[in-house]
């Protein structure tokens, strides 16, 4: 293992036009994400909807790093990362709604978002069982001789199963270029990491199959972005792998019908927490670096803001699938 | 046309579809060095080199997650189990990852891989090495599903299953491996989703697929002597499932038998005989009967396993129930 000390502030190579643009991403999945829970209490959006408010800078720190031709694969919290990906907020709003118009065709919903053309590979429902398909996918990199990437983000909680194992071992042994990323938001569910897990140190995990680890603070999209930026050339120079644990905080419940906060953390923990919100923390440095002023923010978050409000907009008026798709895509032709 | 065995079979498709198209790779268990637990991939390693016959640590969720991947990632994965006893740790991706690929990312994805490997009992491996898991891999939408019983149809059927863009369940068999059989040569593919008429007869269907095959063939033989004419027909392929075979053979004979080794409760003969009763209610002289595997765990002891397993004698004793000839 690794370890490298991110000193961003000194080191970062982000300039203001790259933290505008990570700003406004940060922006635009916080305001999603609030549409998507009035949505959601409207009766608009059904099932479970696990929203990322609190873990922007993770996805928006990764993703900076990336080309276009790199993978990205993510659990069933991915709202963030299909956006910042470059999924239509429009796309990925109808998608929640079921509507045809949605990036999986109103049939995965907001677990299962999808844009293969943009190499967005997947919301996947079962804690860690994407795991394994990332190193696939970087299997079949290597395979083809290429020299992309793929980004795996998974929570904490996924460190207990065995798919996390034996994927870190294999891409390991096979020296893959993947990036396992871990936002360790310290509950899976209602359960604290520490009362399931023996290490609670994800990162320790790196040890045990002898790949490139680091532990990242989320709060701080620049040091996301900076240690990514390492776990990618890593990868793609030379094929190695690294697990990178970004600690991050979920400032919602689990899921919809989960409580903010009650038996397993603390009001107060939520509100400490909240005092270290990634969009405040990128905002102050920049209106400090004289990079932006308030109404250059008040000016971004209004952008976000409508075109999160087109988004809600165009998937209500968009048509639910055709009663014949419920037989199709069952079987490839 | 030569004779070969059914491992010889696997082999040639393995290597033709290796040769034909180099997106296709062999992942699994002892395959590259080893040769194969059942020497089923022997000399790919020597031919393709250890980038496409991947020996993989025994890790069945892990590498059938990582071919899951690599065919979203434009590859044809085949994915070797040793057995299928063993690839009941890696239902998760074959269920929740392989099959529903295609539909929950609305028609984007497309899932071109094998998972294959023996089903099934085999000789005293008692009850963890010696269960016929059909009946769990039909029951997924979003997956094909075959069970060749000659080396012609394993060969036919393996390429059959590489070539196609859906996940397909190739289930092979132990003690099918040595069994020898006419195979043509040159280019042979088996159509996913046709059964065959493997002895023709006007009296009684068995319907049959895989290892009961052979039992169903001996049977119909016995049955011959005894003056009774048994059309056997092997499926082949259980999802697509063939119901136009099944109906056509049932519309002459009248009388039907379903052979499988799975258990009882909710198995591939519960499905056929669905079928039937569906849409041959008409034709039926006599109920349907099944021959299954005893619903217990398979024993060690070897008397008792014979106790327990499908049998000619069993098929026979059941054809001779349906016409009402004891």
């Amino acid at each position: 293992m690794t370890t490298a000390t991110a000193q961003p502030q000194q080191q970062s190579p982000a300039d203001a036009a790259l933290q505008r643009r990570m700003l406004r991403e940060m922006l635009l999945i916080r305001r999603f994400e609030e549409k998507a829970a009035e949505a959601y209490a409207l009766g608009k959006i059904g099932g479970f909807c696990h929203l990322y408010i609190g873990q922007e800078a993770v996805a928006v720190g990764v993703s900076a790093a990336l080309t276009p031709s790199d993978y990205v694969i993510s659990s069933y919290r991915e709202h963030g990362q299909a956006l910042v990906r470059g999924i239509s907020a429009r796309a990925v709003m109808a998608e929640l709604f079921g509507k045809a118009t949605g990036c999986s065709g109103g049939k995965g919903g907001s677990m299962h978002l999808f844009d293969a053309e943009k190499r967005f590979m997947g919301g996947h429902g079962i804690v860690g069982g994407h795991l394994p398909l990332a190193a696939g996918l970087a299997f079949a990199i290597k395979y083809r001789g290429g020299d992309e990437v793929c980004v795996c983000f998974f929570g904490e909680a996924a460190v207990n199963i065995g798919a996390f194992h034996e994927a870190v071992n294999m891409a390991s042994v096979w020296k893959l270029p993947v990036l396992f990323l871990c936002e360790n938001n310290r509950y899976g569910m209602g359960t604290a990491f520490e009362r399931v897990a023996a290490v609670t140190d994800v990162v320790e995990h790196a040890c045990s199959y002898d790949i490139a680890g680091e532990v990242v603070n989320g709060m701080d999209v620049l040091e996301v972005h900076q240690a990514a930026r390492r776990a990618i050339q890593r990868a793609r120079k030379g094929g190695h792998p690294t697990l990178l644990e970004v600690r991050t905080y979920r400032f919602m419940g689990h899921s919809m019908s989960d409580p903010l906060h009650g038996v397993y953390r603390t009001k107060d923990e939520v509100e400490e927490q909240k005092r270290k919100d990634p969009i405040h923390q990128l905002s102050h440095r920049m209106l400090q670096a004289g990079t932006i002023d308030q109404a250059g923010i008040d000016a971004l978050d209004a952008e976000v803001h409508a075109e999160v409000e087109d988004a809600v907009k165009f998937a209500d008026e968009s048509p639910d699938p055709a009663p014949e798709e419920l037989l199709r895509h069952v079987i490839a032709d | 046309m030569p004779t070969i065995t059914y491992r010889d079979a696997l082999n040639q498709a393995l290597r033709e579809e290796m040769q034909r198209d180099p997106a296709v790779f062999l992942m699994g268990e002892e395959v590259g060095l080893y040769q194969g637990a059942y020497k089923v991939s022997r000399g790919l390693l020597e031919e393709f080199g250890a980038q496409r016959v991947v020996d993989t640590p025994i890790a069945e969720l892990g590498f059938a997650g990582i071919g899951v991947g690599a065919a979203m990632g434009g590859l044809r994965p085949v994915i070797e189990f040793m057995t299928w006893n063993f690839a009941l740790l890696a239902l998760d991706q074959i269920v929740n990852s392989a099959a529903k690929m295609l539909y929950m990312s609305g028609g984007q994805l497309r899932m071109p891989i094998v998972f294959r490997g023996p089903n099934g009992a085999a000789l005293q491996l008692a009850s963890q090495h010696s269960q016929a898991w059909e009946s769990w891999l039909a029951h997924i939408p979003g997956l094909k599903v075959v069970a060749p019983a000659t080396p012609a149809d394993a060969k036919g059927l393996l390429k059959s299953a590489i070539r196609d863009n859906n996940p397909v369940v190739v289930l092979e068999g132990e003690m099918l491996y040595n069994t020898k059989g006419e195979v043509p040569e040159g280019e042979l593919l088996v159509p996913i989703g046709q059964a065959e008429v493997k002895r023709a007869g006007s009296d009684v269907t068995v319907v049959c697929h895989s290892k009961t095959v052979a039992p169903a063939l001996k049977a119909a033989e016995q049955l011959a002597g005894q003056g009774v004419a048994a059309e056997v027909v092997d499926l082949r392929s259980l999802r697509p499932l063939d119901e136009s075979a099944i109906l056509a053979s049932v519309a002459k004979t009248h009388r039907a038998v379903v052979a499988e080794e799975g258990w009882p409760h909710s198995g591939i003969g519960a499905q056929v005989v669905d079928v039937i009763q569906r849409d041959a209610f008409d034709e039926l002289d006599a109920p349907v009967l099944r021959v299954t595997q005893a619903d217990t765990p398979m024993p060690y002891n070897k008397q008792l396993e014979r106790l327990a397993k499908p049998t000619p004698d069993k098929i026979v004793a059941a054809a001779r129930r349906v016409l009402y000839l004891d």
